[in-house]
């Protein structure tokens, strides 16, 4: 199976999606000519020209509302935000208004749009640019909210998510744009809401989403080599609609929980799913669920802060020593 | 500001408990870790400890009296301090005792209802008694009752979620289980040790044994005898196991010959010996025990429960016996005697006697038996049947020797040493053929002692 870096991976899947739907059109801050600030459009606009894939004003506010209309007349607008802390520009057009035209309309209107972009830390670019807002996101009912953790993840979800009726929020990762996992030649399909065993394991659960599903990857190695702890990693995949059943699963197999997420602590996305565990899991538990969360601050600027600022392999496994 | 102490719950059952004796008098100065009196359980006697310091301002209760769980039993302030006890209106509630003994398991609920109803009152009032130096001892959290989480001596037991669940679906007491998590606390792999060394694979197993009291004496005048909460619990289990187990009697008569010169030659070259040089002292009820042990072991479709829609199969011959005392008679076990020596088994079960007889027996030394011997050959009596000690599916009766004339092989006259045995069978998990196979076993091992060597 040929290698694909994540980058790529979600390229393939626009120039497929492209391909199959004359609706699909990608909009964003030079994401044409330029080939995208992170590249994941590189190609694009030479192979399918102007109509399909579009330059926009530096306007997060405009082209949201702007991809919004279109989408409720039939487009299927695929929009980037340079990153997703630029999404608070158009807090309105994507929390206020794409959330609830559907419901507000009584189901008259729809409004089939991507929203997607790096949601990350973890990269010295301040506190401004590090934004994780996919609590906020699977927050807003009306909202769909995607976080893929490798390249097969990322265009497998990102297809569904075109073709969803409903909006859909990807937050990708800069970190991981660049690595590389198999991705199968022919085509296929992720469901949302499926979330993922990426290790299978008997002590304890890590369960994750986006770039963290993967530093418990390494977490789970290191845990098992050194400490003899046999990791399970589930890699939620989407927050909203969340796979209650595999959370639930895996705490039942395993009666421990380590949460990672790259969210704030403070109702972040751990926090509802260690509630979700207490309700529905409590008589498995053999000790309390542990939380791996960002530091509770803005984000730090300085690089070595910022490493610890955001979970990371130690932090992980001294969460799971102290619940094993 | 004075605090009360309730009637703690000593034991997993316990509704009510009767104080049978203060240690401390009302003046006493009273330490943290004091015994202030002797509390009667359905199970055991046991001792209320002070988990507060000061001066003992008041008992509430007198000597005898019984208590339900969670109503006030004293109240113990500062010197001097003067105590009014209109202050404890807010237990009016708490009924007397006497007529919650029915089921232990609504009980338990309706104690909890009571205590919940309790507490939510308490929080509203702003009452006197609701001080924050109290909240958190370990002694007032009985009024929250959480039955699964607290020791008898009514310490706050650290334990998982999935742990209590295990314990309580497996009937492990949590007394005495060492906590391997985090601070101490019991987590599952915990409670996996204890049933892997197969100890009380069931809490309600009892108390309540299955031979008849012993009785002596004249005839005494007539009164009323107040039924102690070992004697109810005797009552009610020995009546639901005649009324509810479908009980069959297998006799046979062991020829005894060989085992009591065996005892005999063991004991002339151990008995004079110190402990610590190996001195014993077998009884022939230590052989019985050690050979019931091997033949539950051949036979173990015997040590087994019934459990309405599954026969459990036990992995372990957790033999208990039935000792008479005082208010009744209790059953100790000897966990995994099919792995134990006939030296060991001598030793343990002399110590379970002793503490049985002084009211010293912890709950887990018995609970759990698996298979239960009553001998009543001291006693004089030849034979009898017992009644099964639930979860039990057998239990052996054990009549005295007796020298009797036997026919020898040419046809003389000789004198031969008997031992009648009888065996009381649950027909729902032991069959006919089972129970004579098992009672084959027995006697093969009781009438050729050597074998038990081996």
């Amino acid at each position: 199976m040929p290698q694909l870096t994540y980058r790529k991976a979600l390229n393939e899947a626009f120039a497929e999606e492209i391909e199959r739907d004359e609706n699909v059109v990608l909009i964003g801050e030079e994401i044409a000519e330029y080939n995208g600030a992170y590249k994941v459009t590189e190609g694009l606009h030479a192979r399918f020209g102007d109509r399909r894939v579009m330059d926009t004003p530096i306007s997060e506010a405009g082209f949201c509302g702007l991809g919004i209309g279109a989408s409720m007349l039939g487009i299927r607008p695929v929009i980037e935000l340079m990153f997703w802390s630029f999404s608070y520009v158009a807090f309105d057009q994507l929390f206020n208004n794409a959330a609830t035209v559907r419901y507000m309309s009584g189901g008259l209107l729809n409004v089939p749009i991507v929203v997607r972009g790096p949601a990350n830390g973890g990269t010295n670019v301040g506190a401004t640019h590090s934004h994780t807002p996919e609590n906020f996101a699977a927050y807003t009912p009306g909202l769909k909210v995607v976080c893929p953790a490798t390249a097969y993840d990322a265009k497998g979800l990102m297809k569904t998510a075109i073709r969803d009726n409903d909006p859909v929020f990807v937050m990708e990762n800069t970190l991981l744009y660049g690595q590389k996992w198999e991705v199968p030649e022919e085509e296929y399909l992720i469901p949302l809401g499926k979330a993922d065993v990426k290790r299978e394991g008997s002590d304890v659960s890590l369960i994750a989403h986006g770039r963290c599903a993967i530093t418990c990857l390494e977490a789970a190695e290191k845990l098992k080599e050194e400490h003899d702890i046999d990791a399970e990693v589930l890699d939620l995949r989407s927050i909203r609609p969340l796979d209650q059943d595999a959370i639930l699963e895996t705490v039942r197999k395993t009666n421990r929980a380590v949460l990672v997420e790259e969210n704030k602590p403070f109702c972040g996305t751990a926090a509802q799913i260690a509630a979700l565990i207490q309700e529905h899991a409590f008589d498995h538990l053999d000790a309390p669920v542990k939380r791996v969360s960002a530091l509770d601050a803005p984000q730090i600027y300085s690089k070595p802060l910022e490493d610890e600022m955001i979970p990371n392999v130690r932090r992980i496994i001294k969460a799971v020593q102290e619940i094993t | 500001m004075a605090t009360i102490i309730d009637m703690p719950k000593l034991s997993d059952t316990m509704t009510t408990g009767t104080l049978v004796k203060w240690l401390k008098k009302e003046g006493d100065t009273v330490s943290i870790g004091d015994m202030l009196a002797e509390v009667e359980t359905d199970k055991a006697t046991m001792e209320l400890e002070s988990f507060e310091e000061g001066v003992l301002l008041k008992r509430l209760v007198s000597d005898g009296s019984d208590i339900p769980v969670g109503a006030p039993v004293a109240a113990i302030g500062e010197k001097g301090e003067s105590f009014d006890e209109s202050s404890l209106k807010r237990k009016g509630d708490a009924k007397p005792t006497g007529e919650d003994k029915a089921d232990d398991k609504e009980d338990g609920e309706k104690e909890a209802d009571r205590e919940q109803q309790d507490a939510t009152k308490k929080s509203s009032e702003p009452s006197d008694e609701k001080k924050p130096a109290q909240e958190g001892k370990p002694a007032k959290r009985e009024t929250v009752s959480e039955e699964d989480t607290e020791s008898a001596s009514g310490e706050r037991i650290r334990i998982s979620p999935l742990a209590r669940r295990l314990a309580r679906e497996n009937g492990v007491p949590l007394e005495g289980v060492k906590g391997s998590g985090p601070g101490g606390r019991i987590v599952k792999a915990d409670i996996e040790a204890v049933l892997q060394q197969g100890a009380p694979a069931a809490a309600q197993s009892t108390t309540g044994a299955p031979t008849a009291a012993v009785t002596g004496g004249q005839i005494a005048e007539e009164k009323d005898i107040p039924v102690s909460n070992m004697r109810g619990t005797i009552a009610r289990r020995l009546l639901e196991s005649k009324t509810q187990i479908p009980h069959y009697y297998l006799e046979t008569e062991v020829d005894v010959g060989h085992l009591l010169e065996t005892r005999a030659a063991i004991n002339a070259s151990l008995k004079d010996l110190p402990p610590e040089k190996g001195g014993a002292k077998l009884s022939v009820n230590d052989f019985i025990m050690k050979a019931c042990a091997e033949a539950l072991r051949r036979v173990p479709s015997v040590n087994a429960s019934w459990e309405g829609d599954k026969i459990k199969q036990h992995p372990a011959a957790h033999v208990s016996f039935a000792v008479a005392i005082e208010e009744g008679l209790i059953t100790p076990v000897i966990f995994d005697a099919h792995v134990k020596t006939l030296r060991q088994i001598s030793a343990e079960t002399k110590d379970l006697a002793n503490k049985a007889k002084n009211k010293k027996l912890k709950p887990e030394q018995f609970t759990g038996g698996t298979f239960c011997v009553s001998n009543l050959g001291m006693f004089g009596i030849d034979r009898f049947s017992a009644i099964i000690n639930p979860p039990n599916a057998a239990i052996l009766a054990v009549g005295g020797t007796r020298k009797v004339p036997v026919v020898t092989e040419d046809d003389d006259f000789a004198i031969g040493h008997r031992m009648a045995l009888t065996l009381s069978c649950d027909h729902r998990v032991v069959d006919g053929a089972m129970g004579a196979e098992f009672l084959a076993a027995l006697r093969d091992l009781l009438e050729t002692p050597a074998l038990m060597l081996v």
